[in-house]
């Protein structure tokens, strides 16, 4: 393979409308962190004040579309008293921006606010000291607003930009710098409107995949037409580089990773699709039917992962005890937008312009796929289509610079829907068994939950297809059963956790997608909550109220319930046999903190079984809300994303290969189906910001089905809840 | 052979080849930001612009059928209402864009070319569109956010706006 730099004609058409700022075009090929400090211990890394008095926040979070830089801007703008108009933060960048981690987890605010809090108050602290001495007034007598300091009862006063205006801290971040009390908020807690939004509806906004680079090549990978199983990577027995005679395209490979470049983006795509590679591909899936049972069978690393009290002896004695399946499907992160990357690789270096929401991690990645130091990669971070966990961002960020390595030019890579649908690192499988007793008065006695699913995959297609990584690499790490969201809520004095690992080789890449595995434990283990409630004749609102104490559960519960107008009766109490049925079901659950709760209203239709979610409830309590418009706007679509996942998302496979490649293959929800929301927030000032990007998604996946079972009197152990399934589960 | 097409009120002359899928021409060729690329397939909208005032997706578009014709994109809505409206000057923005930031009501906004170009094309045929109709006209256009419930009031709120201002 010629990695020949003049592949590219000079002065090609292809270039295009530069809108990515200068530091791309005057693209340096030495990456150097340009001076600025990446220690986190110092102020510099965090802050800059300008001499117009205006300050940049270097902030180490990916804007995803859910308002990350602004409500951060606004913790910095609280202690600094600078408004929002004179704040700005800039790209992420691993040559600019401090290493907080990548944005998951709903990291942002939770992880990410008591840093940028603490920065923002130092640099507070050292601006009056600084002032005090100008003005000739001790500090206590000062006061700031919009980054202007004044005297108490004297007209003297000074703004941040005179008193510091461009030049550096030279300070750490002592974190015993004085904080603003809750009380005294101004801007945090307010509903400010999103910075990135106007850009996004005027058509100015550049997302990764309108980005372009001088002297750019278009690329496309070329890959079997669905992933097939983990372990046994396809194998490319022969290219038949005769087919895309005509196109003006080339081929390049390395191992088994194929792909095409050309000058026009058409040629790529043409070229991608026409050529033509003779796949070895292993019949070694248990195809989608299959699934579940096979993870059953498996044999599995278990764990305990919590156990208290004698789950076995409660059993035995309670007077209500019910069990309930739940099978969760394979679920595509999809972005909507397939993911894009550009990336020049030279002889020493590397710069990479990317969709990833952890840059660090990224180049970390593309250290081992290169063959680079660390050091010499730059990653940027650009804003794609969301995709809502670990999607293909790094998989076509490896493509973009493996194809840049291979022809010496800069390339652009963006993958076609059936990449991004067939190559995804799904969101896993999963089967949950959950068992739950009461006693006579309809309290919690026992709680036992077995969970089965593979690890997560962490590695990337493009590095195994290379041969870069070798192919039955299993990742370590995955969402266990979770203490937080199985049960723990409740008030019971026996419970059991078990978490069964099934062997990843011989199935689907996977990894976290927006509450891992929530969807499916609390699919199974609310149920199982509700069936008690229902076995115990109660309404399954004030069963949940007798068996939590909790006041932050409470508080959520009866915020959703209070919202939805809850009237108590027992569920599936109205079942008819009318065509059409309604149906109500409540839920509580979370993620990793916060603390969800979610009211569902639902219609099935028996003739056709199809579901219709016509109003969901959802509330949150995430501690300190940032910004309350942000998370309402996250809550509604956490709601909207729930529906769609509990009623249409699957990923299918034959005993070879992914079959679901495109929106017909893998439906989602749309505008004709899409459920009234009420988003509820339960606002705690004084309490810790936890996050609220996936915290109610869990509630509402469980308060679905139990608002199915309140419609029909069954209880469902699989979803998404297709008109088949339903057909086959009222028929059974 | 160049083709010729009206985009956003100006003649251009564009080289890419006829068979070429528009949408490539929109983006590479003129770098416009408006339409992007979704799934090639037609099936999700993100690609849309209005051809002769018509929503179509651009994707599956070859060049050579809109020689010719008028072609609308997102950066050239404001104008395309004033036009449609008579208006002397164009706003800023079109009354869907203002609702939309109104009502706060883009997550990762990518697919709001289409959602905006739909919208608009809807609002132009009927001024005061119902929520089943507003359903039924958008349906064509998925979003992975979640945005729809925002979307149908900023639709509404759009509605109004263009019916206060006559």
């Amino acid at each position: 393979m010629s990695t020949r730099r003049d592949f590219i004609k000079s002065g090609g058409a292809l270039i295009v409308g530069f809108s990515l700022g200068d530091v791309l075009q005057a693209q340096a090929p030495v990456p150097a962190a340009g001076g600025r400090s990446l220690d986190l211990k110092q102020l510099d890394t965090w802050l800059a004040i300008h001499a117009d008095n205006t300050a940049t926040v270097y902030i180490g979070f990916a804007e995803l579309g859910q308002g990350a830089s602004t409500a951060l801007l606004q913790v910095a703008g609280e202690e600094l008293d600078l408004d929002m108009s004179q704040m700005k933060s800039v790209a992420l960048d691993t040559n600019v921006s401090p290493n907080q981690g990548g944005t998951y987890s709903s990291a942002a605010i939770n992880r990410g606010s008591p840093q940028v809090r603490s920065a923002a108050a130092e640099a507070r602290r050292a601006l009056l000291q600084l002032a005090s001495a100008r003005l000739g007034a001790p500090v206590d007598r000062l006061s700031v607003t919009r980054g202007v300091v004044s005297v108490a009862g004297a007209s003297r006063s000074v703004t941040y930009g005179d008193l510091l205006g461009d030049r550096q801290f030279n300070l750490e971040v002592s974190g015993a710098a004085p904080v603003k009390a809750a009380t005294g908020y101004r801007l945090v807690g307010t509903s400010t409107p999103r910075n990135d939004i106007p850009d996004k509806v005027s058509g100015r906004y550049t997302y990764m995949q309108h980005a372009r680079m001088p002297g750019m090549l278009h690329g496309r990978v070329v890959r079997p037409r669905g992933q097939s199983a983990l372990g046994v990577t396809p194998k490319a027995v022969s290219v038949d580089e005769t087919s895309i005679r005509g196109i003006n395209a080339r081929v390049v490979r390395r191992g088994d990773f194929i792909g095409v470049v050309a000058e026009r983006e058409w040629d790529a795509v043409r070229a991608a699709r026409e050529l033509k590679v003779t796949w070895d591909i292993r019949a070694a899936l248990p195809g989608t039917a299959r699934l579940h049972e096979q993870m059953r069978s498996e044999t599995t690393q278990d764990r305990l992962v919590a156990e208290r009290g004698n789950v076995d002896v409660a059993f035995a004695a309670a007077a209500h005890v019910t069990t309930q399946v739940g099978r969760g499907p394979y679920q595509s992160h999809a972005a909507f937008g397939p993911n894009c990357a550009i990336a020049d690789v030279r002889a020493d270096s590397a710069v990479v312009i990317s969709t990833t929401q952890d840059i660090y991690g990224t180049r970390a990645m593309l250290t081992r796929v290169l063959n680079l130091p660390t050091e010499r990669i730059q990653v940027r971070y650009q804003e794609g289509a969301s995709n809502y966990g670990h999607g293909c961002q790094d998989d076509a960020t490896q493509a973009a610079a493996i194809l840049s390595q291979l022809t010496g030019a800069p390339v652009r890579l963006q993958f076609m829907r059936a990449d991004e649908h067939g190559w995804d690192n799904y969101g896993p499988a999963h089967l949950g068994e959950a068992r739950a007793a009461a006693d006579a008065q309809g309290r919690i006695v026992a709680y036992e939950y077995h969970g089965w699913q593979h690890n997560w995959s962490n590695v990337e297609a493009s590095a195994q297809l290379t041969g870069a990584v070798p192919a039955d690499r299993e990742g370590s790490a995955a969402q266990q059963v979770s203490p937080l969201n199985l049960g723990s809520m409740y008030d019971a004095p026996n419970v059991k956790l078990v978490n069964h690992r099934v062997p990843a080789m011989g199935y689907l890449r996977g990894a976290w997608l927006r509450s891992p595995l929530d969807l499916s434990f609390s699919f199974a283990s609310e149920q199982a909550i509700d069936q008690l409630a229902f076995l115990s004749q109660q309404d399954s609102w004030q069963f949940r109220q007798r068996n939590i104490t909790d006041p932050r559960w409470l508080g959520v519960l009866n915020a959703a319930a209070e919202a939805a107008g809850w009237q108590p009766r027992r569920a599936a109490s109205g079942v008819s046999n009318a065509r059409t049925v309604r149906g109500r079901g409540i839920a509580v659950g979370t993620h990793l903190a916060s603390y969800g709760a979610a009211v569902a209203e639902i219609e099935v239709d028996k003739q056709t079984g199809r579901v219709l979610i016509t109003h969901l409830f959802g509330a949150i309590d995430a501690g300190l809300v940032v910004n309350p418009g942000n998370v309402e706007n996250q809550i509604s679509g956490q709601l909207v994303q729930t529906a769609s996942r509990m009623l249409k998302e699957e990923i299918t496979f034959d005993t070879r290969q992914v079959t679901s490649l495109d929106w017909n293959g893998y439906p989602i929800l749309r505008f004709d189906e899409a459920p009234e929301v009420t988003p509820i927030i339960v606002q705690r000032l004084t309490e810790r910001s936890t996050g609220a990007g996936e915290e109610v998604m869990a509630a509402a996946a469980a308060a679905i089905a139990n608002a199915f079972f309140d419609a029909t009197g069954v209880r469902m152990d699989q979803y998404p809840l297709t008109p088949a399934r339903v057909l086959t589960a009222l028929r059974r | 052979m160049p083709v010729t097409l009206i985009l956003n009120g100006q003649q251009r002359v564009v080289t890419s080849d006829p068979d070429t899928p528009l949408l490539y021409v929109l983006t590479d060729e003129l770098a416009l930001q408006g339409p992007r690329f979704g799934c090639g397939l037609g099936q999700c909208g993100s690609c849309s612009v209005l051809v002769n005032d018509v929503e179509i997706r651009s994707c599956q578009t070859p060049l050579a059928t809109v020689g010719g014709k008028t072609v609308t994109t997102l950066e050239g809505l404001p104008a395309w209402y004033a036009a449609k409206r008579k208006l002397s000057t164009a706003p800023a923005l079109h009354p869907i864009q203002q609702a939309l930031i109104d009502e706060q009501a883009l997550q990762c906004g990518y697919c709001f070319n289409g959602m905006i170009i739909k919208a608009a094309e809807l609002l132009a045929k009927n001024p005061s569109p119902t929520e089943p109709q507003i359903r039924t006209a958008m349906s064509g256009h998925l979003c992975r956010c979640g945005t729809y419930p925002r979307i149908i009031k900023a639709i509404r709120r759009a509605a109004a706006a263009m019916t206060v201002r006559g």
